[in-house]
């Protein structure tokens, strides 16, 4: 295995003592910055699995064998050309997912990373998370990870119970899990995050909030909950239909996610997004970007962004979807520069239906100065104040549309889908009265 | 009913078969006959000439009155009566003898496939016995209570009746109603035990039942198996020395009877007649006694038994004519056709189709209306006892309100659009016309009556303004082994059925009658009383009026709020179990909203049962990142799209499927 490269290592150092002094301050603002199109984040996508979980249908494939330099190199190339094509000069966050990217070797994370910072400017305090699992990371390769300019580890834990992680076709027990977080907080100090699975099938809720009890005692300061949603095309989906597993109780979801929350805040950790959960101001900012409906680049297989190609004349914001399979993504790549499968263009109203779902929910909601920058005509009040269905979630308590702007109260996020079903019609509504032609938008 | 296609294809190879038989017979001159195979080149091409261009005419005057019988089959489900009828045809030369030859004169789809006859068929079979040349004429009565008016005005054509009983399953409920109705038409009765080839049959027993129920010494009995055509020779004897020719006169001036009529596209109505008195030929003009128009005939005719023209047609005869009609409903059943200027006093018995079940028919998707639409004209010129009402309700949209004759009426006609014209319908749950007597002065004045008649739930009025409720009411007969005796009261109970009789027909089956309330037995009574007792029990009814009831409006409240569409008319002991089953139905089909619904059924201001959809605790995507956001986006657009099609009642938005889930005809459990 090839080691990070001199100027790797010289990034990751800087990015090192940049952190100690990123802590000490504490969550960053983002007024004092660049304009909006010349910043963004970056995902970058690893599209490798050991095994395939009961429960997943993202883009992922179980290779015989990675041609990683290959692969390395692609990504590195992607990179470069997306950022050029961007015109983006500063990226403020990178997130290495998949798939399972702790798979990838630590020197390739860093020499994405290298590329990012030659091609645009990558600033030593930005966060670069990695999702790792359990059973690939022992200690000597997340530190090897550490190494490489990576400074905040999310770990997929799933579950403390090995008959739920066995059902979730998970590799690790829960023992492995506790090990992999107890030595990941002591690499990533203040920067580990866990996920949590809640609306297992034949899950109880008191056993369930056991687990977030213990793992309340031995996490660090970001926790996420994510209820089950059964994907099509799962192997899960299937012995659900096939009746060899009971189907997942809604009512007992809900349950555990209210109580689970209702802990978590016993516990001081905030609520900022409706399944993250931190304390210590440790939000995930490269998250915290797509619920902002800010830019990011997406590299690697199926790997998505949304950005304006300013460096290529345009000026409109589009989503951008790369070639799914790593075979031919990588071939694009070799020939054009990019695997971009998909461009479409998001016109003003598309953006600002994003901006309204995506931001609500965060437990700020959508801000009066966050809703001016994508629109200073329309304000929020003119959009949502007269609507009679709108005033009737106000009434119920569920929405809240103050001085501070329109938000989600602790009750509204749990049932944000049903809110939008509201919320957005009458946006387009307002929309269209505004706009004298309506062909503009679509 | 028939495409035209089919039934031209029928009516050249029926033609052919019988020009053929005919002429070696000797009925006819020697002619020229098509080949067969010109027969079925021609299959097109004889729709394009009326068969009164052509010039073999039979001469109806032959056949006096003497020799001329006429009767008709009839018979419980699947006794064997329309195999019974094509070995008459097949013996009497009036079809082939062919291995087609299933049930002729069932035309239709659904005749075939459930072994009942809903439209009457006729056929003129032409019998040489002892020397002489005989006229049979059958008149193929409908074979289900729901047509028990055709059937009466078919049989007021007959002087008597094949009563055809399966020698294994013996008397069944439809025997004894379809007796009664010949006997009270003071007919002569044959009974013709069937199906005597079968391994468990027992034509003994069924002999005995015969005479106890009907009162027919049991050697009156002829034993067949029309299946194999044994003893069917017997049965035309019996047709010939049992069955009086009719009483009637050449001399006298026209009076026909309409017992039947469908429609051509290209000819218009064929009404089918039975001359009572006179003659009848092309060119003379006619009235009809109902409706006071006048035609002039264009065609008269036998049905062999597809139409054949002939010069003429004679008192005691039986067949067709075509007059320029236009529409069913101007040759109604029971009504009198006279010459012009010859008035007669028109035959009696005569009403107008008076529907009983009413149910709401709606296109799955509005979209569809149009075609909807085109079919039910469609079907309904032919069958002039649908009434056809224009309606719209709020949550289906436009359709229409439709009157049956009965149960099997409607469900004939449903399955007919959906085989025939391709097309899927939400048809509501059936309901039947109840009336109220008035006691407000203003009602009376404003519905210019006493007593109204209440089709739709909206228009019932008020208790305070009514001296009584009716409902109308029928006299079921069921027969059944007698094991389910007890199992068979105890559903009759259930459904506030009164008992009239009940008496043993022979040692192990027993036939009770019980007054009905219409409403009881509508929706799912005939398959309760099946499964119940393993398919054994039968069940037939006919019309008993109608009785005072204690009727009530029931509202349906989601929140407080009225629903229109739901309000239900229902006697005052069954409205908890009703209400509680639309509750029911409407808590599994209302999607959950962001706050309770107190779902409750309402008599007056008295909450009689109530369910309850709780709130949405938790709806939103657990996991929304840069790649999520497309989908979502999208997935919530549609649904906001969905959203807007559905009906608010006050703020609970109710999807169309939640309705459709309630008020259609509920399938078998």
């Amino acid at each position: 295995m090839a080691l990070p490269g001199a100027r790797a290592r010289g990034w990751a150092a800087a990015a090192k003592i940049a952190q100690r002094r990123r802590h000490a301050e504490g969550a960053r603002g983002s007024s004092s910055r660049a304009p909006p199109s010349s910043r963004a984040a970056l995902y970058v996508h690893w599209p490798y699995c050991e095994k395939r979980c009961s429960y997943c249908n993202f883009n992922k494939y179980i290779p015989r064998g990675v041609e990683e330099a290959a692969m390395r190199s692609c990504l590195v190339t992607e990179a470069q050309t997306l950022l050029r094509l961007s015109g983006v000069r500063r990226v403020e966050s990178v997130f290495f997912g998949g798939g399972t990217p702790s798979l990838a070797s630590p020197s390739t994370v860093a020499a994405v990373l290298e590329a990012v910072d030659q091609a645009a400017h990558l600033p030593a305090d930005s966060e670069v998370t990695l999702e790792a699992n359990p059973t690939s990371a022992p200690r000597a390769r997340l530190a090897a990870f550490g190494a490489a300019g990576v400074n905040r580890l999310s770990i997929g834990l799933q579950s403390l119970d090995d008959t739920e992680l066995q059902l979730l076709g998970r590799t690790h027990s829960a023992r492995d899990a506790l090990q992999t977080l107890a030595e990941a907080r002591r690499l990533f100090p203040g920067r580990v995050s866990v996920d949590l699975m809640l609306g297992l099938p034949a899950q109880q809720v008191g056993p369930w909030l056991g687990q977030l009890r213990t793992l309340l005692g031995c996490c660090d300061d970001h926790l996420s909950l994510y209820q089950l949603t059964l994907e099509r095309g799962t192997a899960l989906f299937t012995q659900v239909q096939w009746g060899t597993l009971p189907a997942p109780d809604p009512e007992l979801a809900a349950e555990m996610y209210q109580e689970g929350r209702a802990m978590l805040r016993e516990a001081g950790f905030r609520q900022y997004e409706v399944s993250n959960f931190a304390r210590n101001g440790a939000l995930s900012t490269h998250n915290w970007t797509y619920w902002q409906c800010g830019q990011y680049l997406g590299i690697g297989p199926g790997a998505h962004g949304r950005f304006v190609p300013q460096g290529a004349g345009g000026h409109t914001r589009e989503a951008r979807i790369q070639t799914l399979e790593p075979d031919n993504w990588m071939k694009e790549v070799m020939l054009f520069g990019h695997g971009t499968r998909r461009r479409i263009p998001l016109g003003q109203l598309e953006l600002l239906e994003e901006v309204l779902a995506m931001g609500l929910r965060t437990d700020v909601g959508i801000t009066h100065q966050h809703w001016q920058q994508f629109e200073p005509q329309l304000s929020l009040w003119d959009v949502f104040r007269s609507s009679r269905e709108v005033k009737a979630q106000l009434a119920q308590g569920l929405l809240l549309l103050d001085h501070r702007g329109l938000r989600c109260s602790w009750e509204g996020l749990a049932v944000l889908d049903s809110l939008l079903l509201t919320l957005l019609p009458r946006l387009q509504e307002a929309w269209q009265q505004r706009t004298p032609s309506p062909v503009q938008g679509g | 009913m028939w495409t035209p296609v089919s039934r031209g294809r029928w009516h050249g190879r029926a033609l052919t078969v019988w020009a053929t038989a005919a002429a070696h017979r000797g009925l006819l001159e020697p002619r020229r006959t098509p080949s067969r195979g010109a027969a079925a080149k021609s299959r097109t091409l004889d729709r394009l000439y009326s068969s009164a261009d052509r010039k073999e005419k039979i001469d109806m005057s032959r056949f006096s009155v003497e020799n001329t019988r006429n009767f008709s089959i009839i018979a419980h489900v699947d006794h064997g009566k329309s195999t019974l009828a094509d070995r008459l045809l097949e013996l009497t030369g009036t079809i082939d003898k062919t291995k087609n030859n299933k049930q002729v004169l069932d035309k239709l789809q659904v005749e075939r496939e459930r072994g009942i006859t809903v439209k009457a068929q006729t056929a003129s079979l032409f019998y040489n016995c002892d020397g002489k040349q005989y006229l049979l004429n059958l008149i193929d009565t409908p074979g289900h209570v729901d047509f028990s008016y055709e059937v009466s005005r078919s049989l007021s054509a007959c002087q008597g009746v094949l009563l055809v009983v399966d020698a294994n399953e013996g008397i069944q409920a439809q025997t004894v109603a379809n007796f009664f109705l010949a006997f009270e038409a003071q007919l002569s009765v044959i009974p013709v035990i069937n199906k005597i080839d079968l391994k468990n049959a027992d034509p003994a027993r069924v002999e005995k039942q015969i005479e106890k129920v009907f009162d027919i010494p049991s050697d009156e009995c002829i034993k067949i198996s029309a299946k194999l055509g044994t003893n069917i020779e017997r049965v035309l004897q019996a047709v010939i020395e049992r069955i009086p020719p009719p009483k009637v006169h050449r001399k006298n001036p026209l009076k026909a009877l309409v017992f039947d009529s469908t429609f051509d596209q290209y000819r218009g109505v064929i009404a089918n007649v039975a001359l009572f008195d006179g003659v009848v030929s092309k060119g003379d003009k006619i009235i009809s006694a109902y409706t006071k128009k006048t035609y002039e005939v264009n065609e008269v005719g036998v049905l062999n038994p597809n139409e054949q023209p002939t010069h003429k047609l004679y008192a005691g005869q039986v067949g067709y004519l075509i007059a320029g009609m236009k529409d069913v409903t101007e040759a109604q059943i029971g009504d009198t056709l006279y010459l012009h200027k010859q008035p007669v006093e028109p035959l009696p018995g005569f009403k107008s189709a008076k529907p009983m079940v009413f149910a709401g028919m709606y296109p799955i998707d509005q979209s569809e209306y149009n075609n909807l639409k085109s079919a039910v004209e469609k079907l309904t010129i032919n069958d002039s006892s649908v009434t056809v009402h224009r309606d719209s309700s709020l949550a289906l949209g436009a359709g229409w309100r439709l009157g049956f004759l009965g149960l099997l009426h409607m469900e004939v006609f449903n399955q007919r659009l959906e085989q025939e014209y391709n097309a899927s319908v939400i048809l509501t749950t059936p309901t039947v016309p109840y009336k109220a007597v008035l006691s407000s002065a203003k009602l009376i004045k404003e519905y210019r009556e006493k007593e109204i008649t209440i089709i739709n739930p909206a228009q019932f009025p008020d208790k305070s303004k009514v001296t009584e409720y009716l409902e109308p009411v029928i006299l079921g007969t069921i027969i059944t082994p007698d094991e389910y005796t007890g199992k068979v009261m105890m559903l009759c109970q259930a459904r506030r059925a009164v008992q009239k009789n009940m008496m043993y027909i022979d040692q192990n089956r027993v036939m009770l009658k019980y007054l009905f309330p219409l409403n009881e037995i509508v929706v799912d009574f005939y398959d309760s009383l099946k499964s119940l007792s393993s398919g054994y029990a039968s069940f037939d009814y006919e019309d008993a009026g109608y009785q005072t009831a204690e009727l009530v409006k029931m509202d349906i409240l989601l929140n407080g709020n009225h629903v229109e569409e739901l309000v239900t008319i229902v006697h005052k002991d069954k409205a908890h179990s009703v209400g509680k089953a639309i509750c029911e139905r409407l808590k599994d089909s209302l999607p959950r909203q962001l706050f309770e619904i107190a779902i409750q059924a309402a008599i007056g201001s008295k909450i009689i049962a109530r369910e309850t959809v709780k709130a949405y605790r938790k709806n939103v995507l657990a996991k929304c990142y840069g790649g999520d956001i497309t989908r979502k986006m999208k997935l919530l657009k549609r649904q906001a799209e969905g959203k807007k099609k559905l009906r608010k009642i006050g703020n609970i938005e109710v999807p169309k499927d939640a309705f459709i889930k309630v008020l259609r005809t509920q399938p078998d459990k």
